[in-house]
């Protein structure tokens, strides 16, 4: 059967196959993706929250940390196990996770997430280099 | 009712993956089966359709264009609404296809009434319809694109800086993303216009209801896993790279709302080459759009003429059939005395 302006119509399909199959194309050839190994800390095992509370709403956690001590002057958060810790970035998180390149961007850097923490936060070690 | 049978169509997709992937375990079936087997369909699909509509022959040019065609020297021709050369036609289509030109014109019908009371019909400029295609083409392209970080490694930069412009309000946490307000508010206006309008409503069938609620439920199923649920990101990347590098693990702490999500898209996927969202491929052959009006210029030949048939004149149709005819009473040019 006869294509009507087969060359444009091809063109057309070989662009559209070009812009579906690129995302395969930019993957291949390198090596099979597992999530980033974080550097925990090596003095705690525990963090503030269970550890699959933390993985998806640590950020939800921070933002409640913020307004609840900066907005509403309330610094102590007791976790579901009863114990008392200091709403505090600094102080507390980071006295554990140390190291932002590390940690906290691993992840981050592999979903594309640009969290605005550090607009306002001191820049732990890690991102100095 | 067809809204009701369509919404109860996707619920019954919702519950499919719901117990499928929770209840029945077949997590792997629905993470890496289905999305690939959807996804092969919906490429196969597509330029098995595109190839269809090729072989249609292409018709004399339709140039009922809103513009002044190329004319008389002193006549200024409106080149990107009537154009008579490839250029001009290009930049008709890329108009259309990046600005909904042909919805832009949009009119309704509207009854008014003269000073002295006496009916007038009129045709007045209606925009709503470009409004809401607009808002949700363009949202749906943006989210569809962000969903590329889940399946590139690393995240090109373009891609990232997308992700940061896109929840750059830093409202709610997760930053809440403007083309996920796009996309909803888009759909919900154009299903909203399917049942206000009794016009509209009047012609709507389950094909134009099903796909805005298929819609509407993947992005209302994504807005609850990113802002409510909160699901796991990470692990959700895994399964979407597992796809992209055919390296498949068991999917291993992700939410049951991520294959509601997913068999939702793969439906849509499936869906796409057999219905009209197929306007996707088809909008660049629309024939009214993609041919310059040069029917003066260039000559046409009527592509599906067969030239096996020969032309059959009068003369010859009344040389087959003269005694019928004549025995009909029908008036003959030539009776069949003169003819012998």
């Amino acid at each position: 059967m006869k294509l009507y302006n087969g060359g444009k119509i091809i063109t057309g399909l070989v662009i559209f196959l070009g812009v579906f199959l690129a995302p395969f194309a930019y993957n291949m050839g390198k090596a099979a993706y597992s999530q980033p190994k974080l550097k925990m800390p090596e003095n705690e095992k525990e963090c503030i929250e269970s550890k699959e509370f933390m993985r998806t709403k640590h950020m939800q956690l921070l933002n409640d940390w913020r307004d609840w001590s900066l907005r509403d002057g309330k610094w102590v958060y007791v976790n579901s196990k009863g114990k008392e810790f200091e709403m505090s970035l600094q102080k507390t998180c980071m006295k554990c996770h140390t190291n932002k390149a590390e940690f906290c961007d691993k992840c981050h850097n592999d979903a594309a997430v640009t969290p605005y923490c550090w607009d306002c936060h001191i820049q732990p070690e890690g991102l100095k280099k | 009712m067809k809204a009701i049978f369509s919404l109860l169509m996707v619920l019954a997709l919702v519950v499919i993956a719901t117990v499928g992937a929770g209840a029945a375990k077949m997590q792997t079936i629905f993470a890496y089966c289905i999305p690939g087997t959807a996804f092969v369909i919906f490429l196969v699909g597509f330029v098995c359709k595109i190839i269809s509509w090729a072989k249609s022959p292409v018709p004399f040019r339709i140039p009922t264009t809103g513009g002044q065609q190329q004319s008389l020297d002193w006549i200024p021709q409106n080149k990107w609404d009537n154009p008579s050369t490839g250029p001009q036609t290009f930049m008709r289509m890329v108009l259309e296809v990046l600005t909904f030109r042909s919805l832009f014109r949009n009119t309704k019908v509207v009854l008014k009434h003269d000073d002295g009371k006496n009916p007038i019909v009129a045709y007045v400029s209606a925009k709503w319809l470009w409004l809401f295609a607009i808002l949700f083409h363009y949202g749906f392209l943006i989210v569809a694109v962000r969903h590329l970080r889940l399946f590139l490694q690393p995240v090109p930069a373009p891609l990232a800086f997308l992700d940061w412009s896109d929840s750059v309000l830093q409202i709610l946490t997760p930053a809440i993303y403007i083309s996920d307000l796009l996309l909803l508010t888009g759909l919900t206006m154009l299903l909203a216009r399917r049942f206000i309008d009794a016009k509209v409503r009047y012609i709507s069938l389950v094909n134009d209801y099903f796909p805005l609620f298929l819609i509407l439920a993947i992005a209302l199923s994504g807005v609850y896993m990113r802002y409510i649920v909160k699901v796991d990101v990470m692990s959700i990347k895994d399964v979407a790279m597992g796809l992209a590098t055919f390296n498949f693990k068991v999917p291993a702490g992700v939410d049951v709302s991520f294959f509601v999500h997913i068999f939702l898209v793969s439906t849509l996927l499936v869906y796409f080459p057999f219905s009209k969202l197929m306007h996707m491929g088809g909008v660049f052959l629309s024939p009214t759009r993609n041919m310059p009006n040069d029917t003066r210029m260039v000559h046409y030949e009527n592509v599906w003429n067969n030239p096996a048939i020969k032309p059959h004149s009068y003369e010859a149709y009344e040389d087959d059939f003269r005694e019928p005819m004549f025995e009909a009473g029908l008036p003959l040019d030539k009776s069949p005395e003169d003819a012998a």
